[in-house]
């Protein structure tokens, strides 16, 4: 019966491997999960004012990790201004390792989907964020708890299937 | 049958395999000294910043720790990994750190943890089933197949094989 | 036109191969001589076609032909000729072109040097190969065809990946092929004995010096990549444990392993269905490790541009050969009765454990390997499985075969009481030991693990030397005796030597390594384990495809002048990558390493300094191994027992092919 058992195992590794070749090794999710977001305390873009993640509480809100330096960026940048038009929900935007006058002069020709950006030259907001690519997108529900992350830029069909309806559900659910 | 003085090697052998197993599996006491474009309070912190550096991925290279990589993530975690390290903060206190972040993927040693307790000790396991199957193969075969032939016949039929 | 001829030479090839994978093995159950006969011929018309397809291919390379697609991809009008040659292989379609060439190799080699094998054998044998190049030829033309033209055609090429632009990246993969494909032949051996219910000693001979062929190959081809890694990669590593590097080393393991069962199987008529699954179980590593390298699934720095759909053909592909070959392992083995028996201290009990070792520590770089791709799978999180892992459950599991390797060597057969050896023995250990705690005192800081693995590296030799002594004790002449010894005998003395020197090079390497990144100007002097680097000039230099920056250092030790070294950091012309080629001054017992990092300004460098000792050894050792190999599998006996068992089988041939057909 011994003489069985490499086959068995044979079969049982091929169905891993085929289950593999439909999976992206490179695809991480995010231990940040029904984590509360976690906190940071950055200057805005524009002005002096600073915002820390319970400037959002009682909203649900969309984090935005860009940088004028991103390529991609441009790429999910029509996406981030669909979203903007959704009512209820309040885009924030990173800007990420930048250089100030870069990140405006970038919002200005591209147009900026944002309500709030807020600039962190160091990016060690980043890292508490577990960034790894930019751009990478966080959703946060009213009681200020990831409850999504995607990473690289968003596409259309991101937007229509997982997006757009997770955030009807979390502007539904109550605080 | 074993005579005592093949007991004797048999045993001489297992010591030497038990001293060798215990002498290597210790935790190797890094050779590794001063990256010296950084600065250490010690020799100990500077190994433990060039371990962790190996131990930790690069997450957005193919396959590279952070020490081998040019990436820029890389450089910032380095950084990072610095600080928590002049700080004297633990290799388990920065691992913790950065898998709050980025999850067990950051790790090259996966944590022994339920789902990785097949990979951990399942070859060892595995050598148990062996060893045992080897055993039983040894000593269930049939010993009376054939008279037993003398020493002078085992020998010259050595040598016809060789 | 040349693109085309190649890949209609290539259709005639599979053809070749279906011919030679189908009438053959018919002929062997129905007794057709005829058919079986054209077995040979079919094998060399498929290497014939081949060889002109992959010329075809090769020819587009030098004459910078850039209406092909591939050759507009891999290559350039500035690349240096050889990297033209050997960058045929430098991408995903060519080195599979490559794979089929060798396999086509194999199977011609086996036909040309196979006239004494009794023909039911070689008609099946070849038959099987003749299945795996309709694969392989069916994967290039379908999915990974290196011929297809692009329009409009292109002014120049993309150029090579230049970190393939170097001479031990351009050997490495046939090497490697070598070696993978070359199980092939064990493989097919063993599907043919499945096939015809049985192993006797003779196909066994035939099989070993094929296996240590392709073993010996595929040893060098890991060193080599390996060595390559050290030079080329600019980290100073010499092993990453990366799926990639792991998809090759499986099937060496496993081939380890079989080489030994091969052994014990041939001489005693032992553990003959395990050496068929070895057999089966090595070559099926090596497809495996193309799926890996290939589909995608794991995260290698080594892996080709992935591609799912080539991923499902080549699963497809494993799951036939594979998945047929164990069933028919699992329906049929039990035919493959060993016959004798042996006692606990025994060259068979040795052997066996060698197996189990290896086959066990196989299992653990492979469930190492695919572990993520498992949780992954399951959904269970995503891990990493990187060096710590690897070396704190393989070393383990290997420093046990390495410690009785030199006394399985002089175990007898059967049955051994050890008579007369085990004062010896005994003393070689202490001995060994002692001498390992003084030589320790070499270094820099005293560590009981180094004196253990010194003790264990010269009690591996100490052991294999006192095999020869003891085979030779009681020879009068003892100088001719030596030289009447067979081959077979210096080559396993030989290989096992240089696993003692391996495993030497690994200890100090990874104990007494020391490295520092530093800051430096020119003019400036670091000191790195008693060597003084003095940096003394940074030029621009210009390469035939690329510009470099070249730092020139002077090396001194004790005021004494050791070596100048050069490290530079090029910037090739086409793809704008960068490279570091690290400057090396290599030795018996160490090497200094130079790698020029960033440029920080000022004039000053990020530098990095390694001191490696001992770190040749680890290459010296598998050279070792490689040599013993070729030095077993040349062994005439192999020749002169196969013509005279062929007188005895040659009168079998029928009755061979009756049984087989019947059961």
């Amino acid at each position: 019966m011994w003489k069985y058992i490499p086959l068995i195992l044979f079969f049982g590794l091929v169905g891993f491997l085929a289950r593999g070749l439909s999976l992206d090794p490179s695809e991480l999710p995010s231990p940040l999960i029904d984590k509360p977001a976690p906190t940071f305390q950055l200057q805005s873009l524009f002005d002096s004012s600073e915002y820390n993640p319970e400037s959002f509480t009682g909203e649900v809100w969309l984090f935005n990790v860009w940088a004028s330096w991103c390529r991609a960026c441009i790429t999910e940048h029509p996406e981030l201004e669909k979203l903007n038009k959704i009512e209820g929900l309040t885009m924030v935007g990173l800007n990420h390792k930048d250089v100030l006058d870069d990140g405006r002069s970038w919002l200005n020709r591209f147009g900026n989907p944002f309500d709030t950006v807020v600039f962190d030259q160091q990016g060690s907001t980043g890292i508490n964020y577990g960034v790894y690519g930019v751009p990478e997108t966080f959703i946060m529900d009213k009681k200020g708890v990831v409850r999504y992350k995607h990473i690289g830029p968003i596409s259309e069909e991101d937007l229509n299937t997982i997006l757009l309806p997770l955030i009807e559900q979390l502007k539904a659910e109550q605080v | 049958m074993v005579n005592r003085k093949q007991q004797t090697v048999v045993h001489v052998l297992l010591i030497q395999v038990c001293v060798m197993l215990f002498v290597l599996l210790m935790p190797a006491s890094s050779a590794h000294s001063a990256e010296t474009v950084l600065k250490f309070d010690s020799d100990e912190q500077a190994a433990l910043y060039l371990r962790l550096t190996e131990e930790f991925r690069c997450l957005k290279c193919q396959n590279q720790n952070l020490a081998d990589s040019n990436a820029d993530l890389a450089q910032d975690l380095r950084n990072e990994i610095y600080d928590a390290v002049i700080n004297g903060q633990s290799r388990d206190e920065i691992a913790d750190y950065l898998v709050a972040r980025y999850g067990d993927f950051v790790l090259y040693r996966p944590p022994v943890k339920r789902v990785t307790y097949l990979l951990w000790f399942g070859p060892f396991v595995l050598l148990l089933f062996a060893i045992i199957g080897g055993w039983r193969l040894i000593s269930s075969k049939p010993t009376i197949t054939a008279p037993e032939p003398s020493e002078a016949l085992e020998d010259a039929r050595r040598r016809l094989n060789e | 036109m040349i693109a085309e001829i190649g890949q209609f030479a290539l259709i005639l090839a599979l053809c070749a191969a279906v011919v030679l994978a189908v009438l053959p093995l018919i002929g062997s159950f129905i007794v057709q001589p005829q058919w079986m006969a054209l077995a040979r011929p079919a094998a060399l018309l498929q290497l014939l076609m081949v060889t002109i397809s992959y010329l075809a291919l090769t020819s587009t390379f030098i004459t910078n032909d850039f209406s092909v697609l591939y050759t507009a991809n891999t290559s350039n009008t500035q690349l240096p000729l050889i990297y033209k040659i050997s960058g045929v292989w430098g991408g995903h379609e060519g080195s599979i072109l490559l794979w089929v060439w060798v396999l086509a190799i194999w199977t011609g080699a086996v036909a040309i040097f196979s006239k004494h094998m009794p023909a039911v054998l070689l008609s099946r044998v070849l038959s099987v190969l003749g299945m795996i190049s309709i694969g392989f030829m069916l994967f290039v033309l379908l999915t990974s065809n290196p011929f297809e033209r692009i329009f409009p055609i292109p002014v120049d090429g993309a150029s090579l990946n230049p970190l393939l632009q170097d001479i031990g990246m351009a050997a490495h993969p046939p090497l490697l092929y070598m070696g993978y494909v070359g199980f092939s032949v064990a493989f097919a051996f063993a599907v043919a004995a499945l096939l015809g219910g049985e192993l006797d000693s003779a196909t066994l001979r035939w099989m070993r010096p094929w296996t240590n062929i392709a073993w010996m190959f595929l040893t060098l081809g890991i060193a080599l990549g390996s060595y390559w890694a050290y030079y080329e990669l600019g980290w100073g590593g010499w092993w990453f444990w990366d799926p990639v590097e792991n998809a090759s080393f499986m099937p060496w393991l496993l081939g380890t392993a079989l080489i030994h069962s091969l052994a014990a199987s041939e001489k005693r008529g032992v553990f003959k269905a395990w050496t068929v699954l070895l057999a089966v179980l090595a070559f099926s590593l090596s497809l495996l490790g193309t799926f890996i390298v290939r589909s995608g699934v794991l995260t290698s720095v080594h892996a080709f541009a992935s591609d799912p759909a080539r991923g499902k053909f080549i699963l497809y592909f494993l799951v036939i050969t594979i998945g047929l070959s164990l069933l028919l392992f699992a329906v049929r083995s039990h035919k493959l009765k060993s016959t004798a028996n042996f006692e606990l201290v025994s060259r068979e009990s040795a052997l066996l454990l060698n197996n189990i070792l290896l086959l066990v520590a196989c299992a653990a770089v492979l469930l190492g390997t695919l572990y993520p791709l498992f949780l992954d799978a399951l959904d269970m999180g995503k891990i990493s499985v990187g060096p710590q892992y690897f070396n704190a459950v393989f070393v383990p599991l290997m420093l046990p075969v390495i410690m009785v390797v030199g006394i399985g060597a002089l175990l007898n057969w059967k049955k051994d009481k050890l008579k007369g050896r085990q004062t010896t023995l005994l003393a070689l250990v202490i001995l060994s030991l002692i001498a390992g705690a003084i030589l320790a005192t070499q270094f820099d800081g005293y560590k009981i693990t180094a004196a253990a693995a010194i003790g264990l590296a010269i009690w591996v030799a100490a052991s294999s030397l006192y095999g020869v002594y003891y085979r030779l004790r009681n020879k009068r002449n003892r100088l001719s005796a030596a030289m009447h010894t067979p081959a077979a005998f210096w080559g396993m003395t030989i290989a096992h030597i240089g696993m003692g020197v391996f495993t030497l090079g690994v200890a100090l390497t990874s104990m007494f390594a020391d490295e520092q990144t530093v800051r430096m100007g020119i003019g400036e002097t670091h000191e790195l384990a008693g060597y003084e680097f003095r940096f003394k000039s940074i030029d621009e230099v210009r390469g035939p495809n690329y510009v470099a920056a070249q730092a020139t250092f002077v090396i001194t030790k004790e005021q004494n002048s050791v070596s100048t070294l050069v490290a530079e950091k090029r910037v090739y012309n086409v793809r704008r990558d960068t490279m570091t080629e690290a400057g090396i001054d290599g030795g018996l017992t160490r090497d200094l390493f130079i790698a020029l990092g960033e440029h920080l300004g000022n004039n000053e460098w990020s530098i990095r300094l390694q001191y490696k000792p001992f770190i040749r050894w680890i290459w010296f050792g598998t050279v070792f191994m490689a040599l013993g190999a070729l030095l077993a599998a040349v062994d005439r006996r192999y020749r002169v027992a196969a013509t005279t068992q062929k007188r005895a089988r040659n009168t079998k041939v029928a009755t061979g092919a009756a049984t087989g057909a019947a059961s």
